[in-house]
């Protein structure tokens, strides 16, 4: 197995994260396009923690997942709490902070 | 794989994206185990195709009328993302490309153990390990302060 092919996935992986991030309207698929992209960090750390032979990657990946779990829940409380607002979740038509 | 990551940034129907995500996590979880990680791949399959998927139906659920088609789930920066993608992963490949070439991985016949991670997590990465206790105990607060009705 080559040590590219899964970096490329995971390059792939984050590319495809970072258009939905940019594309997307909707509060809930922006956070599924992060998802995307912090799997493609995981791929990313296992590959290099195999490739050197050490652990330290799959505690990373252990403390992304982790991360990830918070991020989703405190994220979707937003949303939760933005759509009871404003009866929308297009982050297009939230522009109270705009200078 | 990459073809359902790509119906999940694509699709016009958030559930199929939700579900589709599932797909790309599954994927996602069997490479860890193609790279000798099994207990990350079990915890994949558990944190996220069973607690996070449901968090992302039930967010669906919660915050819309209608299950089905819709139009307008993209903003106006649709196109101008395609380039910023392609120039990212072009960018990214010829980074790799020059690094790692056609290195190949080291074969192994065993996987990393559980108690090797403990090991890890319960030693030198202690620190980072209560730090994690905090923010999820944070965030378990934080989302009940947010989604309470007052």
């Amino acid at each position: 197995m080559f040590v590219n092919q899964f970096l490329f996935l995971a390059a792939v992986l984050f590319c495809i994260g970072v258009y939905g991030v940019v594309a997307r309207k909707n509060a809930v698929l922006m956070l599924m396009s992060i998802e995307l992209i912090l799997n493609s960090v995981n791929i990313n750390l296992l590959t290099f923690a195999l490739r050197n032979g050490s652990t330290d990657g799959h505690t990373f990946a252990l403390y992304i997942i982790a991360v990830a779990a918070a991020e989703v829940g405190v994220g979707l409380g937003l949303v939760l709490l933005v759509y009871r607002n404003k009866k929308t979740i297009s982050v297009d038509d939230l522009s109270e902070m705009r200078g | 794989m990459i073809i359902a990551a790509l119906r999940v940034v694509t699709t016009n129907n958030v559930v199929h994206a939700a579900l589709w995500l599932v797909v790309v996590l599954a994927g996602a979880a069997a490479q860890y185990i193609l790279l000798a990680a099994e207990f990350v791949a079990v915890t994949q399959v558990l944190v996220y195709i069973g607690a996070v998927m449901v968090l992302f139906l039930f967010g669906t659920m919660l915050t819309r009328a209608r299950i089905g088609t819709e139009s307008d789930l993209n903003n106006s920066y649709k196109k101008l993302g395609i380039p910023v993608a392609l120039v990212m992963l072009v960018a990214m490949g010829v980074a790799l490309l020059g690094s790692f070439g056609d290195e190949k991985l080291p074969q192994t016949d065993t996987v990393v153990s559980t108690q090797e991670i403990s090991d890890q997590i319960f030693g030198p990465y202690l620190l980072p390990f209560w730090a994690l206790s905090f923010v999820l105990l944070a965030a378990v607060v934080g989302a009940i302060v947010l989604a309470r009705k007052d």
